[in-house]
């Protein structure tokens, strides 16, 4: 079938499957950020914006896609990069293979919520699950952001 | 891994209808565990266009549209306000974030899950469900109903004033439950409901009239009465004592005691 | 202690990829390999059977299957997939593909298509007759079972470890020192308690994968997301009976590993299909296959007697571990002995005498493999258990009784191979711990009401730095013609952060900017030979080979600069990126000296060194944790988790630190929450992440880490490990939290709420 979406903000026709899982569709669109960690929509490591909103692509159909916006961390430099560098300064990142769920959701909280405590931000991020980093580095890094931007 | 020949929008209610009696053919709701489908589906029906994704609030109800997802319920002032933030307690640990912005209304009920919160919660209130064919039902009837062809449209919550507890055990923060429990006095009349005893949420009512006097007695009474199993996380035995706890203290919380 | 200044090594650098990894870049297998055959394995619904028949006929026709193979398929020479030096003491009990089936999800069938659709679509027509054996499922049974799990004749262990086929024994061997029974005699107190630890999940969030192709010579190019490349390229050699200059084995930055991925667990299946097709393959496992064909780790039983005086002197600690190897025997003989020579010598300070003995055995469930502890995890759970049991028994503050019997500074440890502890800071560690946590205050058991009470329990741990006259590290190190440096290893960054602790060590050494220093790993045909990053080894082992390969670069590049000065060698130094010349004060630059060495040259302005240890120094640990625990839910909340660990110097405190966060909140989920239960037919129950539940940031609590340094004299500036220790101390502490607060010591992981609730007085 005929889907046309807006990917990263460039309006793209394409073609899928009605099957086809939107990470699917979006890793074979270069988008390689997206990531498969679980079968049961339980991990957050696929987590993409649609329409501003994070979800989990890994329990979508490209399909619904249809007619919406996505983005992807490939599309998210400039806002991920301004924080993503006061985690790497704690050395939360570990393998990195959370991370870019991990930084999709965390802007996705800090426009629904720009200056959030630490419940908030653990509240928020209990959907993307971490084996390495023990969770308080990731949470030291974005309070040191939060901190530095209120100068 | 499911697999499906054909994705359709439906543009009406009746189109989605009768696509729907197709036995090949299946409503997809949230979406939520598409790859733990096993088999084929001849035709998706999506019910995305069809603006139910709203919740209304009149004078006297809450109009919920099936496909009102569970962060909309989770951030619905209005919502939360009559209930006491019951709604918002029984889904803010489910999953996460960008589960329950997927998650909806109308799949969560559909399903009569065992372990739903979403279900939990709402049997503890005055509530219907609008069902395309069947028409106003109410939920706790739907919830005894078997599965057919029909689509659910939206779920109405009743403001009859009363105040309502949300608890619920888990091992996890974000696991399913091992036991909810919801309780209220909605219009004068207490009840609780208990769900992933592991099967369904029940309602179990206050005909002893227990509350508010005896909390204790009527968590006994609500344990005697809630039939229970075991599973993966947890026994028989243990859904029975929390059954006692949860519910004491619920009606503790409640207050009048 | 000695301790010295250093520029780089000791500082917080970021990780080298951490901007990459952060921003999403593809540098995991399945980014950076392109679209290959998708391989699926057909995998047994029993735990015991053999395949009469296969039918693949009617799987063959699915438009894109490529190819189906079976058992008749494959050769023949049994192997082991366990990432370890050879002789390895793992046995040879496998085939890529067995007629016997030996658990449920062993492999039956690879099935290679064009895509995932046809091979799951091949994978339903596939028809298979089993002939189904009983099978051994209880571990307790698994000894002298009339029931064999490798009965065939050609099963060969590498080593001699005490093992049988015959006996379902993979491994059994006691050692001891002094009198045991003479002093338990001799004791006030004696404690005999069992424990329980479960086969536990990595649960690394990049599960298995593989990609393999024949490269622009023919070979077998192997990109795996594995922490071992040469022992994968010995395993796939003797598995598909290739030479070993046929195959090289890269891997790219890996999603995760913690041991699982120390085992080939996956690799052989993508190299037979590729070796057989001349195609590119692909296995990616799916979330369900890395929980039950993963390589968890070892289930064991432990049993300790611990004697001591009423004063709180512990005399004596005796130790049986039965520990559980599933079907195949990888990391079964080496695992269960940590479980003992890691966990007893903690008590050096004291101990009159000891032993330790222990069965590995076969069963008809999912293999066991590496898991960070190694063993350790589970002594050190019974151990540190049942000395607190101890002090609670006499009355003794936990934290004294530990002062009183610690292993210190200086002492020899007969537990432990008899090394000595040349440093040692857990005494400071448990002082630090003590005054950070608050313990005066803590300790206590305090009721908030409601039912909730606070309590706070203790543990000390120690592990080792490498397996001691075996691991082999290396590393090469050149100079580039901008006076920046290349450093070459064969040791795997898993996450761990070891390419960016390694490249501060050559900045330390060769006096230049951490930013100057590119690091390349790790890959067969360019790395220098390396063991592996596993048993806690790359900063002690490959660290040291590091800071020798620079020595003797600085060596070079002297020469060299002092052939452009017109004198000896030994007439010049090396200092702040320049080499002068001592009697003239003339200088060269790394630049010239570069370009020089690529003009008319015979000295290599690069050098590769290779390092052993005939000691493993131990780190060590002290933990302490505070709980709030509902007596009635029996649903234990975890406050704060503090920790002091002793690595020696820490190369990155940062990254010291997040390794210590992170192994604490593993040993947090072992403890409360993930469990594994298995069916009537051995299948675990907790197959996904549904099921098998990690701890998220809401249950984990509040973290602080610190550090007691000590100064090793045979590691690199200093440092010991860190990797794997940090997992231990949960599970005692919180054991020890919740006996605290409700009386019961729990002896079997994980302490669910229900075992909590259900076994305090009163409560049904």
């Amino acid at each position: 079938m005929d889907i046309k979406l807006k990917l990263n903000g460039k309006a793209i026709s394409a073609q899928c499957d009605a099957d086809t899982i939107l990470l699917d569709f979006l890793r074979e669109r270069g988008c390689y950020s997206v990531k498969r960690g679980c079968d049961t929509s339980n991990c957050g490591l696929c987590t993409v914006l649609m329409d501003g909103k994070p979800i989990l692509s890994c329990s979508m159909l490209a399909a619904r896609a249809d007619g919406h916006s996505i983005q992807t961390l490939e599309g998210l430099q400039e806002e991920a990069a301004d924080f993503v560098g006061f985690i790497a300064d704690q050395g939360a990142d570990q393998c990195g293979f959370c991370n870019p769920g991990f930084v999709m959701n965390t802007i996705a909280l800090l426009r629904e919520n720009p200056d959030p405590t630490d419940d908030e931000i653990r509240a928020y991020l209990a959907g993307n699950l971490c084996r390495c980093s023990g969770y308080d580095g990731q949470l030291r890094g974005i309070r040191s952001y939060l901190n530095s931007r209120k100068g | 891994m499911i697999t499906i020949q054909k994705y359709v929008r439906a543009q009406s209610l009746e189109e989605a209808w009768q696509l729907n009696q197709s036995k090949r053919n299946r409503i997809v709701g949230g979406m939520l565990w598409l790859r733990l489908g096993r088999g084929g589906v001849g035709t998706a029906i999506d019910l995305c266009d069809l603006g139910l994704n709203t919740i209304e609030e009149t004078e006297d109800t809450f109009s919920i549209g099936a496909m009102a997802t569970l962060r909309q319920l989770e951030q619905h002032e209005g919502l939360n306000a009559y209930c006491g933030g019951a709604v918002r307690n029984a889904v803010q640990d489910i999953v996460g974030v960008q589960f329950r912005n997927m998650a909806t209304i109308g799949g969560s009920l559909w399903g009569r899950f065992g372990f739903s919160d979403v279900l939990t919660v709402f049997l503890a209130m005055d509530c219907q469900v609008e069902l395309y064919k069947g028409g106003i039902v109410s939920l706790e009837d739907f919830a005894d109903m078997k599965k057919d062809n029909d689509i659910l449209v939206r779920l109405i919550v009743k403001k009859t004033p009363g105040k309502m507890v949300y608890t619920a055990m888990r091992n996890q923060r974000t696991d399913f439950p091992v036991i909810t429990c919801a309780l209220s006095n909605i219009g004068g009349e207490y009840r609780a409901v208990i769900g992933a005893r592991p099967a369904k949420a029940m309602v179990i009512r206050d005909e002893k009239h227990l509350l508010p006097g005896d909390a204790k007695a009527f968590a006994a009474y609500a344990a005697e009465n809630a039939p229970v199993d075991s599973n993966i996380r947890g026994s028989a035995a243990y859904r029975t004592h929390l059954i006692r706890v949860l519910v004491e203290r619920a009606a503790k919380e409640l207050g009048g005691m | 202690m000695e301790e010295r200044t250093y520029k780089v090594v000791g500082k917080s650098f970021r990780k080298k990829d951490s901007m990459q990894l952060l921003l999403g870049k593809p540098v995991y297998m399945d980014d950076v390999t392109p679209n290959a055959l998708v391989v699926k394995i057909l995998r047994s619904p029993h735990p015991n059977a053999i395949v009469q028949e296969i039918n693949t006929k009617a799987a063959r026709l699915v438009p894109g299957v490529v190819d189906i193979f079976t058992w008749e398929d494959v050769p023949k020479t049994r192997f082991a997939i366990a990432g370890q030096t050879y002789p390895e003491p793992s046995p040879y009990d496998r085939l890529i593909l067995d007629r016997h089936v030996r658990f449920a999800g062993d492999a039956v069938a690879i099935i290679a298509a064009e895509t995932e659709k046809a091979a799951l679509k091949a994978m339903k027509l596939i028809k298979v007759k089993y002939e189904v054996l009983e099978a051994v499922l209880d571990y307790h049974t698994a000894l002298d079972n009339p029931i064999w799990v490798h009965p065939e004749e050609d099963w060969e262990p590498p080593c001699e470890v005490g093992g049988t086929n015959r006996r379902n024994l993979v491994a059994s061997g006691v050692d001891s020192d002094g009198d045991v029974e003479g002093v338990l005699a001799s004791c006030d107190i004696v404690l005999d308690r069992t424990f329980h630890t479960k086969a536990f999940n990595q649960a690394m969030m990049e599960p298995f994968g593989c990609f393999t192709q024949l490269d622009r010579y023919g070979r077998l190019h192997v990109i795996s997301s594995t922490q071992i490349v040469f022992h994968t390229r010995r395993i796939l050699s003797r598995a598909l009976g290739i030479p070993k200059s046929r195959i090289r084995v890269e891997k790219p930055r890996i999603g995760g590993g913690f041991g699982a991925k120390q085992t080939a667990v996956c690799d052989v299946y993508p190299a037979f299909v590729t070796m057989k097709t001349g195609r590119p393959a692909k296995l990616i496992y799916t979330r369900e296959e890395s929980q039950i064909a993963g390589s968890p780790r070892h289930e064991m039983e432990i049993r300790v007697r611990l004697g001591a005086n009423r004063d709180g002197k512990i005399r004596v600690l005796d130790l049986y571990t039965l520990s559980n190897s599933g079907a195949y025997g990888e990391h079964g003989p080496t695992t269960v002995g940590l479980s003992g020579h890691k966990s007893i010598p903690l008590y050096t300070g004291s101990l009159e005498a000891y032993r330790f003995g222990y069965d590995v055995v076969y069963t008809n469930l999912q293999a066991a493999g590496a898991y960070r502890g190694y063993g350790a995890t589970q002594g050190i759970f019974a151990v540190e258990s049942v000395v607190n049991e101890l002090a609670e028994t006499l009355g003794i503050d936990p934290t004294l009784i530990r002062d009183k019997n610690m292993v210190r500074q200086g002492m020899v440890m007969p537990a432990y191979y008899g090394e000595t502890a040349s440093a040692c800071a857990l005494d400071r560690c448990m002082a630090h711990c003590k005054e950070m946590f608050g313990w005066e205050e803590k300790y206590p058991v305090r009721d908030m009401g409601n039912g909730k009470v606070r309590a706070a329990g203790v543990a000390m741990a120690m592990q080792g730095s490498c397996i001691s006259n075996v691991d082999v590290g290396s590393a090469t190190v050149k100079l580039s013609e901008d006076g920046t440096y290349n450093l070459i290893i064969g040791a795997a960054d898993m996450g761990t952060g070891c390419d960016t602790i390694l490249a501060q060590m050559v900045a330390e050494m060769m006096d230049c900017s951490f930013d100057d220093v590119a690091v390349f790993g790790a890959d067969t045909d360019a790395s220098p030979y390396d063991s592996g990053s596993y048993a806690s080894s790359t900063t002690y082992i490959t660290g040291k080979a590091v800071e020798k390969a620079c020595t003797e670069l600085k060596t070079r590049i002297c020469a060299i600069g002092a052939e452009l000065l017109g004198c000896e060698p030994d007439a010049v130094v090396m200092e702040s990126g320049k080499v002068r010349r001592i009697d003239t004060d003339q200088t060269v630059s790394l630049t010239d000296i570069a370009y020089k060495a690529q003009v008319n040259n015979t000295i290599p302005a690069e050098a590769t060194a290779t390092h052993s240890s005939p000691v493993s120094p131990p780190p060590y640990m002290v933990g302490m944790v505070e709980i709030e625990l509902d007596k009635l839910t029996g649903l234990v909340t975890i406050l704060d988790y503090m920790a002091v660990v002793d690595c020696g110097i820490p190369i990155n405190p940062a990254l010291a630190r997040i390794q210590t966060e992170g192994g604490i909140v593993q040993g947090i989920g072992h403890t409360l929450m993930e469990n594994v239960t298995y069916d009537s037919h051995g299948r675990p129950a907790e197959r996904s992440f549904m099921q098998y539940k990690i701890p998220t940031r809401l249950d984990m609590g509040t973290l602080r880490v610190e550090f007691e340094h000590s100064y090793e004299p045979t590691g690199p500036f200093g440092a010991k490990s860190i990797g794997e220790i940090v997992i231990n101390t949960p599970a005692p502490a919180i054991a020890h939290a919740i006996a605290r607060a409700t009386g019961v010591w729990h002896r079997e992981l994980p302490i669910t709420p229900e075992k909590v609730a259900m076994s305090i007085d009163g409560q049904e």
